[in-house]
């Protein structure tokens, strides 16, 4: 296959995150467009690191992988952190920094 | 052979992530992403990536998603409710933003002059992307992302547990905190102000 088919699927897969983060309220669904615009980064690494016959695009893929689990660990946190204080879940109700 | 699998993969990489966002309840849209990362993890064997694609089906498909199914049951997904606060327009506008986004993309991946990405890929040379020289690489030349990224877990999980532990006066039913005494009757009937988060909780349930 074409390596242009493989960073296509990857800018629609990047897009269509990027779409959810902005459409959706619900804080875990953020979190989980977060992940999928990530997923895409990754492919695009590894199809370039096929493009040049080298490994460092996938090591950088795994170092991206490590980063989401801590991010995902975090806003996880934040959110039950949330729903102990009885707190809406919904980025929308939630403006005390707004001024 | 590689095309059919490619465009199977693809077709299920992008469904996964269309039913993502657009399922109403979390628990199904976590159910998606599964499907998204396995289908994903078979666009890594097709880019020979053994070791990516491996981590990916047992790092993400299983223990980030594990801990998304978690939360999603405790905190309870429940839909969110159908009258959007920023309104229609701002809905279409996001949507509107994404396809410029994809249409941009793609012009500039189609239009690059990168001879590399009009071919399959570099020569196969054996022991591309196996463990072997993935571990070899981690602990030679990237010793140094390594061990911060061993530090950047640890930092996290230290992270996550600070930030969802139990507080005092929020769990036991026999102790009174400062906020509880904050929310009680004549506080919030006088001079809660409107819109904080002191409204938003109520008057203490118990």
């Amino acid at each position: 296959m074409n390596l242009t088919w493989y960073l296509v699927v990857s800018a629609l897969i990047f897009c269509i995150g990027a779409g959810g983060v902005l459409v959706r309220r619900n804080p875990l669904v953020i979190l989980l467009c977060i992940e999928l615009m990530l997923n895409a980064a990754n492919l695009a690494l590894v199809g370039f690191s096929r493009a040049h016959g080298n490994m460092e695009g996938q090591m950088f893929a795994l170092i991206v992988m490590v980063v989401a689990a801590c991010e995902v660990a975090v806003g996880l946190g934040l959110i039950v952190a949330l729903f102990r204080r009885r707190l809406p879940i919904d980025v929308d109700e939630l403006r005390e920094l707004h001024g | 052979m590689a095309e059919v699998l490619f465009f199977i993969a693809a077709i299920g990489a992008v469904a996964g992530a269309v039913g993502t966002v657009s399922l109403r309840n979390p628990f199904y849209a976590v159910l998606a992403l599964v499907c998204h990362l396995l289908a994903l993890a078979a666009l890594f064997l097709l880019l020979r990536a053994e070791f990516v694609a491996a981590a990916q089906v047992v790092v993400y498909a299983g223990a980030v998603m594990v801990l998304y199914v978690f939360v999603v049951a405790y905190v309870g997904g429940s839909g969110e409710p159908l009258s959007l606060a920023g309104g229609a327009s701002l809905r279409f506008a996001s949507i509107l933003f994404a396809l410029a986004l994809f249409v941009e993309l793609t012009i500039a991946l189609v239009g690059t002059g990168l001879s590399a990405l009009e071919t399959e890929g570099a020569a196969y040379t054996p022991g591309f992307g196996t463990p072997a020289e993935v571990g070899e690489l981690f602990l030679t030349k990237f010793l140094v992302a390594f061990e911060i990224a061993s530090l950047l877990l640890l930092i996290a999980a230290v992270g996550a547990v600070i930030l969802a532990r139990r507080r005092a006066g929020l769990g036991e039913p026999d102790e009174v905190s400062v906020a509880d005494v904050m929310r009680s009757r004549e506080v919030t009937a006088s001079d809660a102000p409107t819109g904080s988060m002191l409204e938003a909780a109520g008057p203490p349930k118990r």
